[in-house]
């Protein structure tokens, strides 16, 4: 099954971090990324720009409304994901857990929707 | 044989089936594939189906097998219909996975017992924490949504919603069917015996036993904690949580007058307990320390043996009990816990050490609507001699009460103090 890891962390702290803590944090989902990809489960991932640089649009009655944001303004964001492959929830739960958002954020594991299902 | 005869004893057959192998199909069915409540509606349809063909055409040589080869086609013809109104390869591929290794497996001789795996499903740490004892009770026991809501003071309607949701989140976010290994077994064993200790705790409120429902649920949660420690015999937790309950069913008789009014412990007639059930609650807890790992419930248990051995012999063991309930506090502190005890602590040190013992409203704001609380700090004032602060408790725990019996008590207790 695939499973989208999505790591939610404050983003407003990242900027406040010295270089050599950054080169840290960003070395430890490097290492975090070739463990997936070691293991064979990694379907996918990406690191986003902060929401400072989001545009959220929504349509109603055909008529488009595009605003500066993000859609959910809240102190943790959405900063990346990854996309794994792995037999169930528990082996999920189980790289979630290794991910170093669910350090300084959390990671919110969700199912891809099967067709089937 | 006629007609008649045939029916009742097909019905006869189906009902022992169901009532000794229910969980046990629903887990063979869903551990396959991975879809609880199409596993609960296959079977139920199997059972249908064998009420209206044994009685033709007697009761099969094994029955288990015969429903399991029914429920198992329903399983199939259910894949099929949704594969027809949602086409395409990748859809097929899906149904064909799920329904071919559901069920393109022989029906072993032996239905392996997949009972354990499916608990472990239910109390899953994906699965919200109360809605686990009922699952429990639903999948493996097969009690409706309305029998298990009124346990749980729950609307049925609201009941079956939650059940629905559960076990569609079982089957989309893929939950696994197993046992877990050894490294992470103590953690998800807990949760499963907190479920089945739930489901005991729900029933137990009605100790009065004029609930059917309710009471048909200390029952079926005894089912579940022998089935738990017949199936991980070597798991101290799981051999004190059944000695724990069954320590609380030995005494239960003994908790009502013969006109329904509530007796407390130190007052209980202890010939009215089961002492079988004492005996075995014995034996369990002894099994349970030989296995070195102490944990919540057998001390729990412990307390419980505590407290039937000072009734029985009139030797207070009040330092011994205040020792539990510290080891207690330390690995599972709850108010509950700290209330029981700061009553201990009455019996070694007086009233007054144990009102220091007593948690605070202040500090726990659940404590302001606990009914134990109120009661307990009333009866420390008491023996204080301050009469109008324990009336004044007994007040409130008074209205936080819903037993009429415990109710009555209560009242006894507070117009006993009328004179002070």
């Amino acid at each position: 099954m695939q499973y989208l890891l999505m790591a939610y962390v404050n983003e407003g702290a990242w900027p406040k971090m010295t270089k050599a803590e950054q080169e840290q944090g960003a070395a430890a989902y490097m290492a975090y990324g070739e463990a997936l990809k070691k293991a064979g489960v990694l379907a996918g991932s990406n690191r986003l720009q902060p929401t400072s640089t989001a545009t959220t649009v929504r349509s109603t009655n055909g008529k488009s409304q595009v605003l500066d944001g993000p859609y959910v303004d809240s102190k943790e964001q959405l900063g990346g994901y990854f996309l794994i492959d792995v037999p169930d929830l528990d082996a999920a739960i189980s790289w979630a857990a290794r991910c170093p958002a669910s350090g300084h954020g959390a990671v919110e594991v969700r199912p891809v929707w099967s067709m089937a299902a | 044989m006629n007609f008649r005869e045939g029916d009742e004893q097909a019905r006869g057959t189906a009902e022992a089936v169901a009532r000794r192998s229910y969980g046990k199909l629903v887990a063979f069915l869903a551990a396959r594939s991975g879809d609880v409540a199409a596993a609960e509606d296959a079977l139920s349809e199997a059972f249908a189906s064998a009420l209206a063909d044994w009685p033709l055409k007697g009761s099969p040589s094994n029955p288990e097998a015969w429903l399991l080869t029914v429920a198992r086609r329903k399983m199939i013809d259910s894949y099929r219909g949704q594969r027809r109104e949602i086409t395409g390869e990748e859809l097929q591929d899906m149904a064909e996975g799920l329904g071919a290794a559901a069920i393109a497996e022989e029906i072993p001789d032996q239905i392996p017992d997949q009972r354990l795996a499916l608990m472990f499903v239910c109390s899953h740490p994906a699965i919200d924490a109360s809605i686990r004892a009922p699952l429990i009770l639903q999948v493996i026991l097969g009690l409706d949504a309305k029998a298990i809501a009124s346990a749980f003071l729950m609307s049925p309607a609201a009941m079956g919603k939650r059940l629905v949701r559960a076990k569609e989140k079982i089957r989309q976010a893929g939950i696994p069917f197993r046992v877990p290994e050894h490294g992470e077994l103590p953690g998800r064993l807990d949760a499963v015996l907190d479920a089945v200790y739930a489901a005991f705790a729900e029933g137990w409120t009605d100790p009065g036993g004029t609930d059917a429902a309710r009471r048909d649920l200390t029952e079926e949660a005894l089912f579940l904690a022998y089935l738990v420690t017949e199936l991980l015999p070597e798991e101290p937790e799981a051999l004190g949580l059944l000695a724990l309950m069954l320590h609380a069913q030995a005494r239960r008789l003994a908790r009502r007058r013969a006109d329904g009014e509530y007796v407390p412990l130190a007052e209980q007639d202890a010939s009215l307990w089961d002492s079988h059930m004492i005996a075995e609650a014995e034996a369990l807890l002894r099994r349970a320390s030989a296995l070195g790992s102490l944990g919540r419930y057998q001390l729990e248990a412990a307390l419980q043996s505590a407290h039937v051995d000072r009734c029985r012999t009139a030797r207070a063991n009040w330092a011994e009990v205040v020792r539990l309930y510290d080891a207690l506090f330390e690995i599972a502190g709850s108010p509950v816990v700290a209330i029981n005890r700061a009553l201990a602590i009455a019996e070694l040190h007086g009233a007054k050490a144990a009102l220091q013992a007593m948690p605070e409203v202040a500090t726990d704001a659940r404590l302001a609507e606990y009914q134990p609380y109120w009661a307990a700090r009333a009866e420390l004032l008491a023996r204080m001699n301050d009469y109008d602060e324990a009336r004044r408790a007994y007040e409130i725990a008074i209205g936080l009460e819903r037993d009429p019996a415990v109710r009555r008590f209560l009242q006894q207790r507070q117009s006993a103090l009328q004179g002070f």
